[in-house]
């Protein structure tokens, strides 16, 4: 990757200027405007000067973020706009769900989540609908958050058109695992159940559906981080995020036809991670890729101390790229000494070529 | 409702007094309460039928027509074949999303639309092309080694020009040039050379079929192999038609014809059947060599030259009694050769499958009719058709086009 490439990006806020925005970017603009145009218009490879296709006057109809990934793999006019989406991948980064939470009489914290399974539509990639299962109406669903110990309450209700589950690994009794069969197991469209077991063991975990076939239950976007802090806490980190690797099979065959992180292909390489030079950056890293066999993540111009599964408060492993199969976890601790913009990705090319990458942008401290 | 009853008795009591209904009314009729119907149920949406489509997914069924390769970029027309609109929402070129522009943004049936897609394509890899769909399905065009097509500037319209020249022309004049030595060959001899004839007609009638139906394969707009029989009855009708149709003018002066068809005539329906066949062979080696997936060497070349020369011969052979003029044969030479070189600027320009597939079946009906007019010339005087000399030429004629057409497997 061209390092120069990054500084032709805009900046975040010229990105949401929308129009001028879009104005300058004429391969967005074409797909937009062909049905009308006939095979004149080209667009060079991203990179071509927009002056002979503004689209100043056009309706602001727009799919992507219309940002050209000069010598970068993306989509024609950018990633998808989260709002269209119907996935923000940089809300779901901070976004941990620690749960309507009481004090039970022995003391412990109870945390209570209502979860509810629904069957919708997001725009994965610029004029591509994926119908989608999800847990609360997101992909990936909400990472829960609970501290080790916690009596946790989930309160789940199957409004999709199957039989769902809540599977979640951790310690629990067999009837709490989501298993179909075993306790309440399937939970058929419109039935509800609560799943009760208490945090335990501390790490970075997640949840997914369990039901038969797995692949599509899985695959269609149920899943989520299951994130348990240490009783004691871990060091103070100065931005902790989570990050679930996933990836979409648009055609059901046996691959998938995109990549992302937290859900939406390209969009960090847009929209890329704030953060501050200097500052302890700690990342939950799930992978519940489906289809392909091996995941993996690596940044440029640093390296990170890796924890695998979060289970232990000493790290595995210094590095820049870790490799995770369906359903590894582990988290990623690192810190930015430089400022710029870094990229992020699968070190599998054509899971990065496909929607997994994007960028860090460091901040000057 | 009695005002219809009152006008419809008025009408009934009308037709008793009226001259009748004009006839073409009478036929009109129908066809309007039809339209009229087919738009009620269209614009009401089937009523009572909604149910029928509910719960089925669009179809997305779509054939890649076409794939071009310019420096920097792949150029892929595809056409919707399915029933319901089809709209391209990205383009995967192995593994890798690349920025593209369309003509169209949503296929209805039927419609296609060209991809325009940036991609610094390598010389001599093979590429996987994927289009996916707004439902997320994927259309695969396979690569198998990337290499520039050939720009459509007039320097390529004057090359296909020659090709059609090469393949067309110059093997039908070659042929023609039998003709003395037909002239002075003996009865039996003539009718080998007719069962030759025959023979090679048969096997471009054949070849042409299987050609046809070779291009439209994965191509089921437009009917796909249908339109290669269609293709082949119409031009045998047409043939038919129009040969009954000179012979009933002639009929109405000259009394007392053979049933036969004079040679002179014979020989003209022979060049029209063989033109309409080299149309449909320029048609298909000028859009392979646009889309660059034939590369015509010398031997190619040559392979068509020797395979068409015999083409000459079929259209001579009738003549053998009555002798034409120079610019008569000339003629002929010219009707049969020249569609190659509008056969070759057309593939080369428009290349549509269905269309290639229509006419390489119009030329296979085309000669399979000049054949089928040449038996009675075989008879002998005991007014057999098929003798073992006749029989020999036509297996003669299918082994010498099979011979020749091993040398242009391409």
């Amino acid at each position: 990757m061209p390092k120069n490439a990054s500084r032709a990006l805009p900046s975040r806020r010229s990105m949401l200027s929308g129009a001028a925005a879009l104005a300058a970017v004429p391969a967005f603009s074409a797909l937009q405007a062909s049905a009308s145009s006939g095979h004149d218009q080209h667009s060079g490879n991203g990179t071509a000067t927009g002056s002979g296709t503004s689209r100043a006057g056009d309706p602001p109809s727009a799919v992507g973020t219309g940002v050209s990934h000069a010598g970068h793999a993306g989509f024609a006019g950018g990633s998808v706009l989260p709002e269209r989406a119907g996935i923000d991948p940089t809300a779901i980064l901070r976004d941990f769900d620690r749960g309507k939470t009481s004090t039970l009489p022995d003391g412990r914290t109870l945390r209570e989540w209502d979860i509810v399974a629904v069957d919708k539509d997001f725009e994965i990639a610029p004029g591509v609908t994926f119908a989608g299962w999800s847990y609360n109406g997101r992909i990936p669903g909400p990472t829960l958050w609970a501290r080790e110990g916690d009596a946790l309450r989930i309160n789940f209700t199957n409004a999709g058109a199957h039989p769902h589950t809540m599977h979640f690994h951790g310690i629990h009794r067999a009837e709490m695992d989501g298993t179909p069969g075993i306790g309440a197991g399937s939970i058929a469209p419109g039935q509800s159940f609560t799943y009760e077991f208490d945090a335990t063991p501390f790490g970075t975990h997640l949840y997914h559906c369990h039901q038969s076939p797995l692949a599509p239950h899985i695959a269609k976007g149920l899943y989520g981080g299951f994130i348990i802090e240490p009783k004691e806490g871990r060091p103070k980190a100065d931005d902790e995020m989570v990050m679930v690797m996933n990836g979409y099979n648009t055609d059901g065959g046996d691959d998938n036809e995109f990549y992302s992180v937290n859900g939406l292909p390209f969009h960090f390489m847009d929209f890329p991670v704030q953060v501050k030079q200097n500052a302890l950056v700690r990342i939950h890293l799930i992978n519940v890729l489906e289809y392909d066999p091996i995941n993996s993540f690596h940044v440029h111009g640093n390296f990170f101390h890796y924890y695998p599964t979060g289970t232990m408060l000493t790290p595995s492993e210094y590095t820049d790229t870790i490799s995770q199969v369906q359903g590894q976890r582990g988290i990623v601790e690192l810190r930015f000494p430089y400022p710029g913009k870094y990229m992020f990705h699968a070190h599998k090319t054509e899971f990065a070529e496909l929607g997994w990458m994007g960028f860090f942008e460091v901040g000057a401290s | 409702m009695s005002l219809d009853e009152k006008t419809a008795g008025a009408q009934a009591a009308e037709l008793h007094r009226r001259p009748p209904v004009p006839r073409w009314l009478l036929g009109l009729g129908p066809l309007v309460l039809i339209a009229i119907l087919l738009g009620l149920f269209s614009l009401l949406n089937a009523p009572g039928l909604a149910q029928l489509s509910e719960g089925v997914p669009p179809k997305e069924e779509v054939a890649v027509e076409d794939v071009r390769l310019t420096p920097g970029q792949i150029e892929i027309t595809v056409r919707n074949e399915g029933p319901d609109p089809v709209a391209i929402a990205q383009v995967n070129i192995s593994d890798y999303y690349a920025p593209f522009t369309q003509t169209r943004e949503t296929m209805a049936p039927l419609e296609s639309t060209t991809l325009t897609i940036s991609y610094h394509w390598v010389d001599g890899d093979p590429y996987e092309v994927a289009l996916v769909t707004s439902l997320g399905g994927k259309i695969t065009a396979e690569i198998d080694a990337a290499a520039l097509s050939p720009e459509r500037g007039s320097s390529f319209f004057s090359l296909m020009a020659l090709l059609g020249i090469y393949v067309g022309v110059i093997p039908v004049a070659l042929g023609m040039l039998w003709m003395p030595f037909v002239r002075r060959s003996p009865g039996s001899w003539i009718r080998i050379l007719l069962g030759v004839t025959i023979g090679l007609l048969g096997f471009l009638a054949i070849d042409a079929t299987l050609e046809g139906m070779d291009v439209v394969a994965e191509n089921g707009a437009f009917g796909g192999t249908l339109v290669v029989f269609l293709g082949a009855l119409l031009a045998y009708l047409a043939l038919e038609g129009i040969d009954a149709w000179m012979r009933r003018h002639q009929d109405l002066s000259i009394a007392g014809l053979p049933a036969a068809l004079p040679p002179q005539r014979l020989a003209l329906l022979i060049a029209i059947g063989i033109g309409l066949h080299n149309l449909g062979e320029g048609l298909a080696i000028g859009s392979a060599y646009s889309v660059g997936s034939l590369a015509l060497g010398a031997t190619l070349i040559v392979g068509f030259a020797i395979h068409n020369t015999t083409e000459g011969l079929a259209i001579v052979t009738p003549l053998a009694k009555e002798p034409p003029s120079l610019g008569r044969l000339a003629v002929l030479g010219l009707i049969a050769g020249v569609p190659a070189i509008a056969g070759a600027l057309i593939g080369a320009t428009v290349y549509q499958p269905a269309l290639s597939a229509f006419l390489l079946g119009v030329g296979a009906g085309a000669v399979a009719q000049v054949a089928i007019k040449l038996l009675p010339m075989m008879k002998d005087h005991a007014g057999r058709t098929f003798t073992p000399l006749t029989s020999a030429g036509i297996i003669l004629g299918l082994a010498v086009m099979f011979a020749t057409g091993l040398l242009v497997q391409a």
